[in-house]
């Protein structure tokens, strides 16, 4: 098969045929509780109703990224499949928008047109095949992540612009704002409210534990059997012990802190993000070579000025990514938090599940994925940022 | 040392391995839960029901046992032979694209893929067996990455050059000494799934979840707590069996 | 034993093998000698097909070596590198017997191949035998690498600048070691460096090698005596030439048979230039010369290192 330069766009765009022919794109109901109908995309395209715009903006770089596969690898290939995938997807929301417009436009505001696994799917592939040709383009990774964030702006801006205003998900967005902002407030408070502690114990741990070999050993065996036993369990085990705690101290019940609701999901989340915290501040401290902290006390700095101006900066950027596995993990692990009652995203994805609404699944899940993504994209440009001035 | 003085000298490491007391405390504690009623009627008095008794405990450990042991066998087997194929000449190509994707799919929470997966397939243990599938792939597939690339470079150059065949190098050299590696990958997919498969109790799937979300929904504490301690040991004994396998697979390694 | 027959080889549009012909004959200890970039790793590695040659034939033994698997290829020759790629997670017994296992000789066969290899490389087999790479000494390393690479009994043995990682009295005491089991096992040997007293002190027959080249191949006192031009002058060092040539020929040749002179006697077998530095050291003008066991067999002067005798 030498013809087939590009492997990789090969197999994503036979993938996402098969998602494409085999999944239905679309599922429309005349109302939330009727079950939907499968529309594939093959229908879609065909049926435009009188808007081919659609279906041109989606096939169109679809053709392109075909094309690409036997394609010289040259660099102008690789930005003509970017931009043919970033239209791919956009188009492809699109066609999803204006057909939603278009139901609720015929059938009234109570019909349903949801995003089918043929369109998360096809999403997905054209999101890689943007991001494998950024990867073959830009050689520094803080081009990559730029342009991931390049793929993503057009689908922001139509978000934006109202455009997926009829589809199920979004209807259900504007139906319970307030319980999405209230859930979205209460999300952010339990990962501040986690992280804060777990910074001030566990940074001072892990600098104790990189000066004091002794301490090693016992405290990461502590954290590591915390690590290992599962959240739910943990946030379970914690819950007996508080409402005893608050049965006979009265004081804190008034202050909020029960067996169940934010104080077990807290105190969990806070030993959850010790080791990372205290395992990358103690790895980023011993991996500052000897040789520079000697070369510094040689020059006359005090053990304090070789902290705060040589080791500090050195052990950053290991600390950053400990820093980033915290933050994601804390964020992920407050949605189990909901089954204690402590609320936010968590909460209502459980609903959607008891009630098998998936907008209402997504509605919880897409906010956490979307915050995850975000903050970790955010610390790894931070940490790619701060690289260039360490080895200066 | 003396055939009497060393019989007791193993016999004394076996009573301080923190394995065999937690696999006892476990064991225990599977199938004497009931015995231990009186103890939670104390701690519980204004409970009716102070044991869980809708289902054995130990037919729950076996389907949790079950379902994690499914999916991880799944993940382990596409993960290790996807990283291999990422390490290999022909599917150089794909590698970005597979890092790529497993660095997405670990900001995913493992509960967003078992509660998107209850919608396609519904509920039970199938929407379980799939995001744990699924979920569990990633760490494996990454530690597979970063156990071959950790082989030295001299090693693989002295075995193609002594005449090992791609497969002898893969299978003598590069797999054994990338083992470690890929065996903490293995060890962090198992751990997580376990928990995964307790929270999937919530969509119907028989584990050791099911006493907690029950004792939840029923402000059973009793439950709760009877549940996660299981839920707990069950995660710890298998992370130390873990920590054995690879002390057993590492001996090779210089002490760190 | 080894035949290049207009041999070529580029990477990525440059030519790094151009037009090569080399024959390398049974038994000589060949050393192909070059800068960095000349081209000489590769030219060893297309040997044993780690390297794919773009243009011209390579025979082993006369056959093609494309016409059979490169794994059926590699047993028959042996393979030592800098830096000796010792599997660790194998006892030095078991890095030892790879080829023999590959091979499929039987256990006690290759008990008694590793026994025999530990014995030639100087390491206790009693002592070594189970021990990890890790827990070696670098010298150690690679003269388990020089015994595995010979493990299996090959044709020829290929040695990519393999001491060059090693300390200088490391280095000279295995260059020592492979010097003797040159001699002792008439295996043919190709041996890469860029250290030109290595080449000098251990080949046969010099390679010379620059830009893919070859630009004079002869004995290492054709070398230094009969330079094809400014390139190999300049190359082994113009001021050093004849301290070179002195170290390559022994005191043995230049002895005058029967005369006596006073003082510690020189061994017939060092090397002229271990006698100038004696001569000098001392401040005299004569030795005596005795051989290996002591006994007298004459005399060498200072002007015998001139060799200007009638």
């Amino acid at each position: 098969m030498a013809w087939v330069k590009n492997r990789v766009l090969a197999v994503l765009v036979l993938a996402g045929l098969a998602a494409a022919l085999g999944l239905s794109f679309l599922t429309q109901a005349p109302n939330r509780l009727a079950a939907g109908s499968g529309i594939s995309l093959v229908q879609l395209v065909s049926d435009t109703g009188g808007q081919p715009i659609d279906a041109w903006l989606a096939l169109l770089p679809a053709l392109l990224l075909v094309g690409a596969i036997f394609m010289h690898p040259a660099r102008s290939t690789q930005i003509l499949v970017c931009l043919a995938a970033t239209l791919l997807l956009t188009g492809l929301a699109g066609m999803a928008a204006s057909h939603a417009t278009r139901l609720a436009g015929q059938s009234g505001a109570i019909a349903r047109t949801s995003l089918g696994g043929g369109f998360w799917l096809l999403a997905a592939f054209s999101w890689l095949a943007a991001t494998d040709a950024m990867q073959r383009l830009a050689q520094k990774p803080i081009w990559r992540l730029l342009g991931v964030g390049v793929v993503i702006v057009p689908l922001g801006l139509l978000l934006g612009g109202g455009a997926f205003k009829d589809l199920s998900l979004l209807k259900e967005y504007a139906n319970r704002q307030d319980v999405f902002n209230a859930a979205l407030w209460q999300h952010v408070q339990i990962v501040l409210a986690s992280l804060l502690p777990a910074l001030l114990i566990g940074v001072p741990l892990g600098l104790a534990s990189s000066r004091s070999r002794a301490l090693r050993p016992p405290l990461f065996a502590v954290l590591n059997v915390i690590q290992t036993v599962p959240s739910i369990a943990l946030f379970a085990l914690l819950m007996a012990p508080l409402a005893l705690l608050a049965a006979s101290v009265p004081v804190l019940a008034q202050l909020g802190i029960k067996g169940i609701g934010l104080a077990p999901a807290v105190i969990a989340l806070t030993l959850y993000a010790l080791l990372p915290l205290a395992r990358s501040t103690a790895a980023g401290l011993s991996q500052v070579p000897q040789p520079v902290i000697e070369a510094a006390q040689g020059m006359g700095l005090t053990a304090r000025q070789v902290f705060w101006r040589v080791e500090l900066p050195l052990a950053l950027p290991v600390f950053l990514a400990g820093l980033r596995v915290a933050t994601v993990q804390t964020i992920g692990m407050a949605v189990v938090a909901a089954l204690i009652g402590a609320g936010g995203f968590g909460a209502i994805v459980f609903q959607g599940l008891l009630s098998g609404a998936l907008d209402l699944v997504l509605l919880g899940v897409l906010p956490v994925v979307a915050m995850a993504v975000a903050v970790d994209a955010l610390l790894k440009a931070l940490a790619l940022a701060l690289e260039p001035n360490v080895n200066d | 040392m003396s055939g009497a003085a060393s019989a007791s000298a193993t016999r004394r490491a076996w009573a301080r391995d923190p394995l065999l007391w937690a696999l006892a405390a476990l064991l225990l504690l599977i199938f004497g839960m009931a015995q231990l009623k009186p103890l939670f009627a104390a701690l519980f008095p204004a409970l009716e029901r102070p044991v869980y008794a809708q289902d054995s405990f130990f037919g729950l450990t076996l389907s949790h046992l079950k379902i994690v042991g499914l999916s991880s066998g799944f993940a382990v087997l596409v993960g290790v032979a996807a990283g291999i194929f990422a390490t290999r000449a022909s599917g150089r190509e794909f590698r970005p694209l597979i890092e790529t994707v497993v660095a997405a799919g670990q900001t995913f929470p493992p509960v967003a893929v078992l509660a998107v997966a209850v919608p396609v397939v519904g509920f039970g243990e199938a929407p379980a067996l799939i995001a744990l599938a699924l979920y569990g792939l990633l760490p494996v597939l990454q530690s597979t990455l970063a156990g071959i690339a950790s082989v030295p470079p001299a090693a693989n150059e002295a075995a193609e050059g002594l005449g090992l065949s791609p497969w002898q190098r893969l299978l003598q050299v590069e797999l054994p000494l990338a083992a470690p590696v890929i065996l903490a990958g293995v060890r962090t997919s198992v751990i997580i799934n376990i928990g995964t498969a307790a929270i999937a109790s919530t969509v119907g799937a028989k584990t050791l979840g099911l006493p907690i979300i029950v004792g939840l929904s029923g402000f059973n504490t009793a439950y709760v707590l009877q549940g996660a301690v299981l839920v707990g040991l069950l995660a710890v004994v298998t992370d130390l069996a873990f920590e054995r396998m690879a002390q057993r697979l590492g001996r090779w390694q210089a002490a760190a | 034993m080894i035949e290049l027959q207009h041999v070529s080889k580029a990477f990525n549009g440059l030519t790094v093998i151009d037009d090569l012909i080399l024959h390398i004959a049974r038994g000589e200890f060949t050393v192909i000698l070059g800068s960095s970039g000349s081209g000489k790793s590769t030219l060893l590695k297309m040997m044993n097909r780690l390297l794919e040659h773009d243009s011209g034939r390579i025979l082993f033994a006369g056959d093609e070596i494309r016409s059979c698997r490169p794994e059926a290829l590699r047993r028959r020759m042996g393979y030592a590198i800098q830096s000796v790629g010792l599997f660790p997670h194998w006892s030095v017994e078991k890095n030892i017997a790879t080829v023999p296992t590959l091979l499929k000789w039987p256990s006690d066969r290759i008990h008694d191949r590793v026994t025999e290899l530990m014995t030639l490389l100087q390491l206790d087999a009693k002592l070594y035998r189970k021990r990890y790479p890790h827990q070696l000494s670098g010298g150690q390393q690679q003269r388990v690498g020089v015994a595995r690479a010979l493990a299996g009994k090959p044709e020829v043995l290929l040695m990519d600048e393999p001491f060059g990682a090693l300390d200088p009295v490391t280095r000279a005491a295995l260059q020592l070691e492979i010097a003797r089991i040159h001699k002792a096992l008439g295996t043919t040997i190709v041996l890469v460096t860029h250290d030109i007293d290595e080449a000098l002190s251990l080949a046969t027959r010099i390679v010379l090698l620059d830009q893919g080249r070859i630009v004079q191949s002869g004995t290492p006192l054709q070398m230094l005596s009969a330079p094809a031009n400014d390139f190999v002058t300049d190359f082994f060092g113009r001021g050093d030439v004849g301290i070179k040539l002195l170290g390559l020929q022994s005191v043995a040749t230049r002895l005058r048979a029967g005369e006596r002179a006073a003082g510690e006697p020189v061994l017939a077998s060092s090397s002229l230039h271990d006698a100038l530095s004696i001569f000098l050291s001392r401040r005299v003008d004569r030795l005596p010369v005795v051989d290996g066991d002591g006994h007298a067999l004459g005399a060498i002067d200072f002007a015998d290192l001139l060799d200007l005798r009638p």
